[in-house]
């Protein structure tokens, strides 16, 4: 075991991925050279060659396109798009293109490809570079997203997707990449794709969240359990498509209660598709009307006033306050 | 002649003139008569298969449908230049060129339809279904030539696209990454003068649309797409040269389509003068070919009514076997959405599981 940071346990996801199948390539925007613009690709061009890790001319529909065109003679890409803001110039390789795939030619080609991306807010960047879009992603038919909250989960899961047969695409939560270190393993372990972990248990209300949310939820619950005594059960998410339903619905039929975080602005988001589940398989379980907690529905607010438009942890506490009010 | 090479000037590339004589030998394909007479034997074929797709669509028998009767030499003479192991990225009025790669036709018939087994094509039939977002083949094409390049595969990646598609982004993204990674692959432009309605003068200040080759520091060549010996003559340079490691082309063609955009409502008198469509059909590419070949005694009209009654066969044997071909379910299409179905999508499944 060793120490590791997320964005450490991604490039060594990544690291043992490329050594294990010669078929996974990574490219993007400063990936090769440099080591990417988080250093997530630090060193392994220089271990794997530069057929294999490599820089792309600055153009993501190119980047996007040339992934689809790798993996439909049976490459497994793994392409970076620097920063999530910038997704809009690939959508339609990927909403139009690779995400229907095996669908477009009844199982004929597919795409296995992970796109990668730094996202979320917290760490002032430029405008159009933090944003939450992954609400866009995950009405997609035909892709996977996910979320990691942790280094052990990060790992885990980008093994996952990138053994995956079909496109994941895998969210980086900026704030998390060097926020804090954890024990993970140095030999290769999948987290799987779509399976939800309860992160602290309670029986009092759930609280839903992914990313770095998962930690605002956690002190929340902390302060809560303080100051009112009350346990509140929280979920991980990990994976926003699919949602793993079970384990939300198992822990709501013990709680009765139920509070979804987001950094998204709020409408059509995860936290309006997680609490539709909720009303089709629990509702007669619910003592309170399930809330979410995000920002409003402005577009990502420039940097100076950005910590006071996420939802803050006095935001969380006082939402969480409302379910029992109510 | 080399006709493909680095330059900025945009030569214009011609073997045949409108009478079918040789006028420009240096440029003359060496092909032999079978070969010669394979490439009328394709182009009257899918003149007369174009031609009843038509009456098809009109009939509700077809769907969606894009004639392309004008461009058969531009179509044919490119596609025939290429190998079986060469991967095609056609858009969506290419349906010949993935023909003659090996796309079965009553697979083309369901396509067109909208069934999803038109796109699942054979295993050895290396075919992208039709591009509909204009572009987006030309950065997939770049991803495969680089797949081919980084196996050390001697195959190229083609793919075609109309005039009005050099206007999009991913053009010229896709033509840049080719050239930057040195991939194997040949970009054809069909340049058949009209995107829908709107002329080339409308879509660009650039000479031609091979000049765009500039950018992207790759060859650009301009040859006549009604004279199907200097495109195969054009389009076999950049697959050598491609399959040889020197990197991608770019080839315009000039050409015409007689018919309308689809058979979805166009109306091309809205856009185009009798006298423009007549100027074109006096360079019709099957008469210059036929004349050609008829001087060399390689044609005869023995030789096209047979082909003329092989291709209304085929259309008719095509049209009844994918009449019989099983319908469609929902089942089966939720099934096709991922390798191995997630929770999710399993108990939607059994909503329409009967």
């Amino acid at each position: 075991m060793a120490q590791m940071t997320m964005i450490q346990a991604i490039t060594n996801a990544m690291d043992l991925e490329l050594g294990r199948d010669e078929k996974v390539l990574l490219f993007g925007e400063d990936v090769g050279q440099s080591g990417g613009v988080f250093r997530a690709t630090d060193g392994l061009q220089k271990k794997y060659g530069v057929e294999r890790v490599f820089d792309t001319p600055l153009a993501e529909s190119g980047i996007a396109g040339l992934a689809t065109g790798l993996s439909i003679q049976g490459f497994r890409p793994i392409a970076e798009i620097q920063f999530f803001g910038f997704v809009f110039e690939a959508m339609d390789e990927i909403a139009g293109q690779a995400t229907r795939m095996r669908y477009r030619s009844g199982g004929r080609y597919s795409c296995p490809i992970v796109y990668r991306a730094p996202f979320g807010g917290g760490v002032k960047t430029p405008e159009l570079h933090a944003d939450s879009l992954e609400g866009i992603l995950a009405q997609l038919p035909g892709l996977k997203v996910v979320v990691p909250s942790n280094p052990y989960d990060a790992k885990g899961m980008l093994i996952s997707a990138i053994r995956d047969d079909d496109p994941v695409f895998f969210l980086e939560h900026m704030k998390l990449y060097r926020s804090f270190r954890q024990e993970v393993p140095e030999d290769a372990y999948t987290v799987p794709i779509g399976q939800a972990k309860v992160v602290r248990e309670g029986k009092d209300v759930t609280v839903i969240a992914y990313g770095a949310m998962v930690h605002t939820a956690e002190k929340a619950a902390e302060e809560w359990a303080k100051t009112r005594g009350i346990q509140a059960e929280v979920i991980d998410l990990r994976t926003i498509r699919p949602i793993d339903i079970e384990t939300i619905v198992t822990s709501v039929k013990k709680t009765h209660r139920a509070v979804v975080l987001q950094e998204a602005q709020r409408t059509a988001g995860i936290a309006a598709e997680v609490i539709a589940q909720i009303n089709e398989q629990a509702i007669f379980y619910l003592e309170a009307p399930v809330l979410r907690i995000a920002p409003p529905d402005t577009v990502y607010p420039f940097a100076m006033i950005e910590d006071e438009w996420l939802p803050t942890l006095k935001r969380v506490v006082s939402g969480l306050e409302k379910v029992f009010s109510l | 002649m080399s006709a493909i090479a680095p330059t900025k000037e945009t030569t214009y590339l011609q073997v045949l003139d409108t009478e079918g004589n040789v006028v420009n030998p240096s440029l003359m394909p060496e092909l032999s008569d079978k070969q010669l007479r394979s490439l009328m034997h394709k182009m009257v074929f899918t003149r007369i298969w174009d031609q009843r797709a038509i009456k098809l669509t009109r009939q509700g028998r077809l769907g969606f449908y894009a004639p392309v009767g004008g461009q058969e030499a531009s179509m044919i003479g490119s596609e025939a230049a290429s190998e079986k192991e060469d991967f095609l990225f056609p858009s969506y009025r290419d349906i010949p060129q993935a023909m003659w790669h090996g796309w079965p036709l009553y697979q083309a018939f369901l396509y067109s339809r909208g069934h999803q087994h038109g796109a699942q094509f054979p295993q050895n039939v290396h075919v992208m279904m039709p591009q509909i977002i204009i572009g987006a083949q030309i950065v997939q094409t770049a991803g495969t030539a680089l797949a081919f390049k980084l196996r050390k595969e001697k195959r190229v990646a083609f793919t075609y696209i109309g005039d009005g598609g050099t206007s999009q982004g991913d053009f010229y993204e896709g033509i840049n990454f080719a050239g930057a990674y040195g991939a194997p692959a040949v970009f054809i432009v069909q340049n058949n003068q009209f995107a829908i309605s709107v002329p080339v003068s409308l879509q660009t200040a650039a000479e031609t649309l091979a000049n765009k080759a500039v950018a992207a520091g790759i060859p650009g060549v301009q040859v006549d797409g009604m004279d199907v010996l200097a495109v195969y003559s054009v389009t076999k340079q950049a697959m050598d040269r491609a399959r040889t490691g020197e990197g991608p082309s770019l080839i315009e063609t000039i050409t015409f389509r007689y018919g309308p955009h689809t058979m979805s409502g166009d109306d091309p008198t809205r856009y185009r003068t009798k006298e423009l469509e007549q100027e074109w059909q006096l360079k019709d590419p099957l008469v210059r070919f036929r004349n050609f070949l008829q001087k060399k005694n390689l044609w005869s009209e023995v030789d096209e009514e047979r082909v003329i009654e092989e291709a209304k066969t085929a259309v008719n044997d095509a049209l009844a076997k994918a009449d019989a071909y099983q319908k469609m379910t929902l089942p089966g299409l939720i099934d096709s959405m991922f390798k191995t179905l997630p929770a999710d999508l399993i108990a939607q499944r059994a909503e329409f599981d009967s």
